[in-house]
C-alpha cells in the first residue's frame, strides 16, 4: 500500500465544509423543534385520546420505526412531486426527518407521560388547575425531564442521520462532500474530515442540549437531583 | 413506460433477499466485535476500557453514511476494486458493534455485583466467572435490546444502495426509474421493510414481558 494522504484541497475548501455544516445544523434543528411538537402532540393523543386516534397515532409510530429513513424520504421527496406539487429538495428533507423524528419523540415522550403518578395529576386538578395547566406543569414538564437523555440522544442520532437527505440532493454537510471528492478526487479524505465535522457537531449537540436541559428544568439545576 | 407489475414485485422480493443476507452479515461481525468491546468496556484495566470509549464515542458519533463511503473508498485505496457488499458489510459491522458494546456492557453492569461475589467464593478465576456466571446472566438481559437493535440494522442496509449494491432500496430505485410511480414503488419497498422489521419489534417486545414477569 503506498498511498499518499493530499489535504491540500482544504486550503480552497474548507468554507464549503463549513457552509456545510451550517446547514446541517440548520436542517437538524428545524426537524429537532417540529418533531419535539409533533411528538409532544401525539404522546398526549396516544395516552389520552380517544381509542380511534390511539390507535392512529400509533399506527403512524409503528409505520416510521419500521421502515428505513432513507425510504421515508424517497417517499416525500418523489410522491410529493408525482402528486404534482412542487418542493425544493430542502423541504422535503426537512418535512421527512421531521415525520421520523416525531415518531421517535412521541414514543419516548409517551414512556415519559406514563410515568407520571396519577396521584400527581389528582393533586394537580385539586389545587385547581385548568386541564391545560395540569397537562403544561404536572405532566409534559416532568415527563420531558425524566425521558431528556434519552430524548436528547434521539436528536444527536436524527442530526447525523441528516446525512441521508444528501441521496435526494439536499444541500447540506454529505452533499457538499459528494460535490467536493467528485471534484478534487481525493474521496478518501474528504470524507475522513466530514467524519471529524460531524463528530465535533455532535459533540456541540450533546453540549447544546446539555445547555438547554439546564435552562429549561430550573428544579434539576437548582435540586441537582434525579426526578 | 412500463407499468408497476408483479414481475417488479418478485424483482424486488429477489433483492430483499439480499437485504436479509447483508442484515445477518452485519449482526454477526457487529456481534463478534461488540462483545469484544463490552468486554473491554468493563474491562478492570484502564487501556482496554478507553480504547473501547474511543471507538465506541467515534463510530457514534459519525452517520453511518460517511463511514459507509470511507470503507469504500478506504479499501479502494488497497489496490482493491471493491464489490460493494464488502464495503457494506465493513462499515454496518463497524456500525453495529459499536451500539452492541454499548447495549452488551449495559447488560454485563446490569447483572447484581453480588453475583461477582459469589463466583469469585467459589474459586473461578476471571475468565469463568465471566463465562459460567455473568454473561449467561448478561444474555438473558441483552435479549430484548439486542432483537430491538436488529430492526435498526436491516433499516441501515438500506444505506448501502449509496454504493451500488443492489438491495431493496436500490432495486427500488431501479423500479422506479423505469415505472416514473415513486408513489406505488416506494410504499411496496416500506411496506416490505416494515414486513422484515415489524416481527422483530414485535419479539423485542414480547421477550421484553416475558423477562420483567421472570425478575418480579
Amino acid at each position: 500500500m503506498n498511498y499518499e494522504f493530499d489535504f491540500s484541497f482544504l486550503a480552497g475548501a474548507w468554507p464549503r465544509f463549513l457552509h456545510g455544516a451550517w446547514l446541517t445544523i440548520q436542517l437538524a434543528a428545524v426537524a429537532i423543534v417540529l418533531g419535539f411538537v409533533v411528538g409532544a402532540v401525539c404522546a398526549l393523543a396516544r395516552t389520552g385520546g380517544s381509542p380511534r386516534l390511539q390507535r392512529l397515532v400509533g399506527a403512524y409510530v409503528e409505520a416510521v420505526r419500521n421502515t428505513p429513513l432513507l425510504v421515508q424520504i424517497f417517499l416525500v421527496y418523489f410522491g410529493i412531486a408525482s402528486l404534482g406539487f412542487k418542493i425544493s429538495a430542502e423541504l422535503s428533507a426537512a418535512l421527512a426527518l421531521t415525520i421520523n423524528v416525531g415518531a421517535y419523540s412521541t414514543e419516548i415522550l409517551r414512556a415519559g407521560i406514563q410515568s407520571v403518578a396519577k396521584s400527581q395529576i389528582e393533586a394537580g386538578e385539586c389545587l385547581g388547575l385548568s386541564r391545560l395547566q395540569v397537562y403544561w406543569h404536572v405532566v409534559l414538564l416532568p415527563a420531558a425531564e425524566r425521558v431528556y437523555p434519552a430524548l436528547s440522544s434521539q436528536f444527536v442520532l436524527l442530526m447525523l442521520a441528516s446525512s441521508v437527505t444528501s441521496q435526494i440532493s439536499a444541500e447540506e454537510l454529505t452533499a457538499a462532500a459528494n460535490l467536493l471528492q467528485s471534484e478534487t478526487f481525493r474521496s478518501f479524505e474528504v470524507y475522513i474530515i466530514v467524519a471529524v465535522i460531524y463528530l465535533a457537531l455532535s459533540f456541540l449537540f450533546r453540549a447544546a442540549f446539555w445547555a438547554i436541559g439546564q435552562l429549561v428544568f430550573v428544579r434539576r439545576r437548582r435540586l441537582g437531583t434525579p426526578l | 413506460m412500463n407499468s408497476f407489475s408483479l414481475t417488479h414485485v418478485g424483482y424486488l422480493a429477489v433483492a430483499a433477499q439480499w437485504t436479509i443476507v447483508l442484515s445477518l452479515l452485519a449482526f454477526v461481525g457487529g456481534a463478534v466485535l461488540g462483545l469484544i468491546l463490552a468486554l473491554g468496556r468493563v474491562s478492570r484495566l484502564a487501556a482496554p476500557r478507553r480504547m473501547a470509549v474511543a471507538y465506541i464515542q467515534v463510530v457514534q458519533g459519525t452517520p453511518l453514511l460517511v463511514l459507509l463511503f470511507l470503507s469504500y473508498f478506504g479499501i479502494s485505496i488497497l489496490g482493491l476494486n471493491v464489490p460493494p457488499l464488502l464495503a457494506a458489510a465493513l462499515s454496518l459491522t463497524l456500525y453495529t458493534s459499536a451500539f452492541l458494546g454499548e447495549i452488551w456492557r449495559g447488560c454485563i453492569e446490569a447483572v447484581p455485583r453480588t453475583q461477582w461475589e459469589a463466583a469469585e467464593c467459589l474459586g473461578l478465576n476471571r475468565f469463568g466467572q465471566y463465562l459460567h456466571v455473568i454473561l449467561p446472566q448478561a444474555a438473558r438481559i441483552a435479549i430484548p435490546p439486542t432483537v430491538g437493535f436488529m430492526v435498526q440494522v436491516v433499516k441501515n442496509t438500506s444505506l448501502a444502495s449509496v454504493i451500488g449494491f443492489l438491495e431493496l432500496s436500490r432495486a427500488g430505485q431501479v423500479v422506479n426509474n423505469s415505472t416514473f410511480q415513486p408513489f406505488t414503488v416506494f410504499l411496496v419497498i416500506a411496506f416490505m421493510y416494515f414486513a422484515l422489521c415489524y416481527p422483530l419489534s414485535l419479539a423485542s417486545r414480547h421477550f421484553e414481558r416475558k423477562l420483567h414477569v421472570g425478575r418480579q
